[in-house]
């Protein structure tokens, strides 16, 4: 295993990665894969300082994290669809509906 | 020597078996894919009372050779507004899927590329549902109709029926309490029983999960010809189409061993713990001296001189192989490779038998329309997979801890897992019979 | 030294992927180099010997959430990229987000190293020979101790599929005379 410093800074630049990605994306189904990203930064996280302290709890918590994404991403999708099914676009500049 | 060069002596030594191994797996499954597309063939003429593939070779047997030379020489076409990065991708994810897979599996007691893996059997499922990610992608890129509702259409089907095979697998998996391949197969020799006699609905369930899994008749709507053109190899020619049929045919290997490892006890030979029947450890070499005999019978009866002596060389080298198996009972130092040799021979044999089935299962069942396929997935394997697991769990409870006999309490469960099926296959049967007469008593369309 | 090219291997990969994602305009594209860059996690995991969570990541993310999104981007593709006038800012706003929390970390990493017994570099981590096996210990822990979380994760997951099939269904009826 290396240090944990390379772990670090791996799951800080997918993080990173995934925040831009939500910031700057139209396309709401890319924002909300950017979302998987950031997710999965943070599991990454999770499961390094898991094998550090030799404790389960870490992967546990993973396993919840990932079980919990698949549910978000589920009714995200839903969403979008429904969307897409009355205004026939995705992308975030012409979901206004709620402009003032 | 720098460090590096160290480094990479040190690591081809330590894992020069997974190595030679994983090129193995590489370079002759397709080619064995190949010859089970033969076999495929040769089986589907035999029951229709014909010859099948005779021309190529003696008795056809280098047609996959040429079959594979015609593919490689064919024009690659790639359609006009097709997305190109996904086009190249598809196919590849397809076959990369199945071949990774093969590598955790154990082909008998001592092959197995990759050491035995903490989570081996999970690891095989996933990583074989990774093909139809290429499935769907190529239907998407190939910008066609018929590609994308057959793409679509054929993971619709996989993802249902994978529901339904991975909790068979679960039943299975409760029975052996381990994901690592090779302990649950030693809980089948220490248990003396293949897991198929102890949960023969799960057994019975995955049959039925892999076909579909593996987009084989009669659930191959998604690429039978009179349907879709060919669903979403249509606009694949050349290699890339050979890529996902190669792949389709490896991942009916692949799920072939699950099955075997799983419910039919692997690399053991029937009844592994009953003593008296020690002499059954010499029927892999009677199997194949008998197959010489019988080469040697038919050699006088060919029409053509270079099939008469094609039988003569396919005789001796049954009886050579056959030589190498009963070589160790008479060199006594050689008898540490009769559990390998033989564990190897059943698992084979095991496996050619369950894909015999599924063969023999194409040729004989008419193809499931769509919704009568999506029907029989939801409402009736999956409810039922879930049944089974449930009666399994009680089982296993009754006997840990109400100390009933192992047989007696998974005999009940499986007549209420029987029952539970026949109620699931009534119903149904009692929903098309109501359908079909309502659509009766309404108009006539002759009236008037 | 395995190790370490491992790590690069799928570290590299999955930077590598995350950053063709998010700037990829083809929405089917972006799916792709996700997929990449969750068997690279996965590698990842596999590293750090969390062979579960490895299997785990593949199948439900990689085999289950990324052929939903794949689905659903075929469902609503749209065939012409529309070039409109549009907030240009965001990727100012966006480049200054990730500048922050960047530095944020980084800070937060190097001044660990001062603090006594602690920081980056954490002894006492289990040599990979002696752990104990993965999918036992995460399946003793998950029923015993995680057991609540366990059972509530399922009912999530039942009310997020109920919710899903409920939002993405077709709700024209067809009146028949």
């Amino acid at each position: 295993m290396m240090s944990p410093a390379h772990y670090l800074f791996l799951s800080l630049a997918l993080f990173l990665i995934g925040c831009i990605g939500v910031i700057t994306r139209r396309n709401v189904i890319v924002v909300l894969m950017s979302i998987e990203l950031i997710l999965n930064a943070v599991n990454i996280n999770l499961v390094l300082f898991s094998r550090i302290f030799g404790d389960v709890a870490g992967q546990v918590f993973a396993l919840f994290i990932i079980a919990d994404a698949a549910a978000e991403a589920a009714v995200g999708l839903g969403i979008i669809i429904a969307f897409f099914r009355n205004r026939e676009t995705v992308l975030a500049d012409e979901m206004d509906l709620l402009k003032w | 020597m720098s460090p590096t060069t160290h480094a990479i002596l040190n690591f081809v030594v330590t894992w020069w078996v997974e190595l030679v191994c994983g090129v193995v797996i590489v370079a002759v499954v397709p080619l064995i894919a190949g010859y089970v597309v033969l076999v495929e063939r040769k089986l589907m003429a035999d029951m229709q009372a014909r010859l099948g593939p005779m021309r190529v070779g003696p008795h056809g047997l280098l047609q996959p050779i040429a079959d594979a030379v015609k593919l490689l020489i064919k024009e690659d076409i790639v359609p006009d507004n097709a997305d190109a990065l996904i086009f190249w991708f598809a196919p590849v994810v397809s076959m990369t899927a199945a071949l990774t897979s093969m590598g955790a599996l154990a082909f008998g007691p001592a092959f197995q590329v990759a050491r035995d893996i903490n989570v081996g059997i999970l690891f095989v499922i996933g990583v074989s549902s990774l093909g139809f990610l290429g499935i769907i992608l190529g239907g998407w890129a190939s910008n066609s109709h018929y590609s994308i509702i057959g793409a679509i259409r054929s993971t619709a089907q996989l993802v249902s029926y994978e529901t339904a095979g991975g909790l068979a697998i679960v039943c299975a998996l409760l029975l052996s309490g381990t994901l690592k391949i090779r302990a649950i197969v030693d809980v089948q020799q220490h248990d003396g029983v293949w897991f198929v006699f102890l949960a023969p609905v799960a057994f019975f369930t995955y049959l039925v999960a892999s076909i579909a899994e593996t987009n084989r008749a009669p659930f191959d709507l998604p690429e039978a010809e009179s349907e879709l053109v060919a669903g979403y190899m249509t606009e694949y020619s050349g290699f890339r189409w050979a890529l996902y049929f190669l792949g389709e045919y490896s991942n009916m290997i692949v799920v072939a061993s699950v099955a075997t490892t799983l419910f039919l006890g692997g690399w053991l030979r029937p009844f592994p713990n009953v003593h008296w029947l020690n002499w059954l450890d010499f029927l892999p070499a009677l199997l194949i001296v008998l197959v010489g005999v019988y080469c040697i019978h038919r050699a006088g009866k060919q029409p053509v001189p270079v099939q008469t002596w094609f039988m003569w060389a396919v005789a001796l080298a049954c009886f050579a192989v056959a030589a190498i198996f009963i070589a160790p009972w008479i060199f006594a130092p050689l008898k540490f490779i009769v559990p390998g040799l033989n564990g190897a021979f059943w698992f084979l044999l095991k496996v050619s038998a369950y894909i015999y089935i599924f063969m023999w299962l194409r040729f004989t069942l008419p193809r499931y329309r769509f919704d009568q396929l999506m029907h029989l997935g939801w409402y009736i394997l999956i409810p039922l997979a879930i049944v089974n697991v449930f009666a399994v769990g009680v089982a296993m409870l009754l006997e840990s801890e109400f100390g009933w006999n192992r047989w007696l309490a998974l005999i009940v469960t499986t007549v209420f897992t029987l029952a539970v099926a026949f109620f699931l296959v009534y119903s149904h049967d009692k929903r098309t019979a109501a359908a079909s007469s309502a659509t009766v008593d309404t108009t006539d369309s002759y009236a008037g | 030294m395995l190790d370490s090219i491992l790590f690069y291997f799928f570290a590299g990969v999955a930077v590598l992927s995350a950053a063709l994602m998010v700037t990829r305009r083809n929405a089917i594209h972006s799916a792709v180099f996700l997929i990449t860059a969750l068997m690279a996690t996965a590698g990842i995991f596999l590293q750090l010997r969390a062979e579960f969570l490895f299997v785990a990541q593949i199948i439900i993310y990689v085999g289950g959430i990324m052929v939903l999104f794949i689905f659903v981007i075929m469902l609503v593709r749209l065939d012409v990229a529309i070039h409109q006038i549009r907030f240009r800012m965001q990727k100012w706003v966006a480049g200054l987000v990730a500048l922050a929390l960047a530095l944020e970390v980084t800070v937060i990493l190097l001044l660990a190293r001062r603090l006594p017994g602690q920081g980056l570099l954490i002894q006492g981590s289990a040599p990979a020979d002696k752990l104990p096996p993965n999918s036992e210990e995460l399946a003793k822990s998950l029923f015993s101790s995680y057991l609540l979380p366990f059972e509530i994760a399922s009912v999530l997951l039942l009310v997020a599929m109920v919710g899903a099939v409920v939002m993405a269904k077709n709700k024209k009826r067809t009146n028949e005379s």
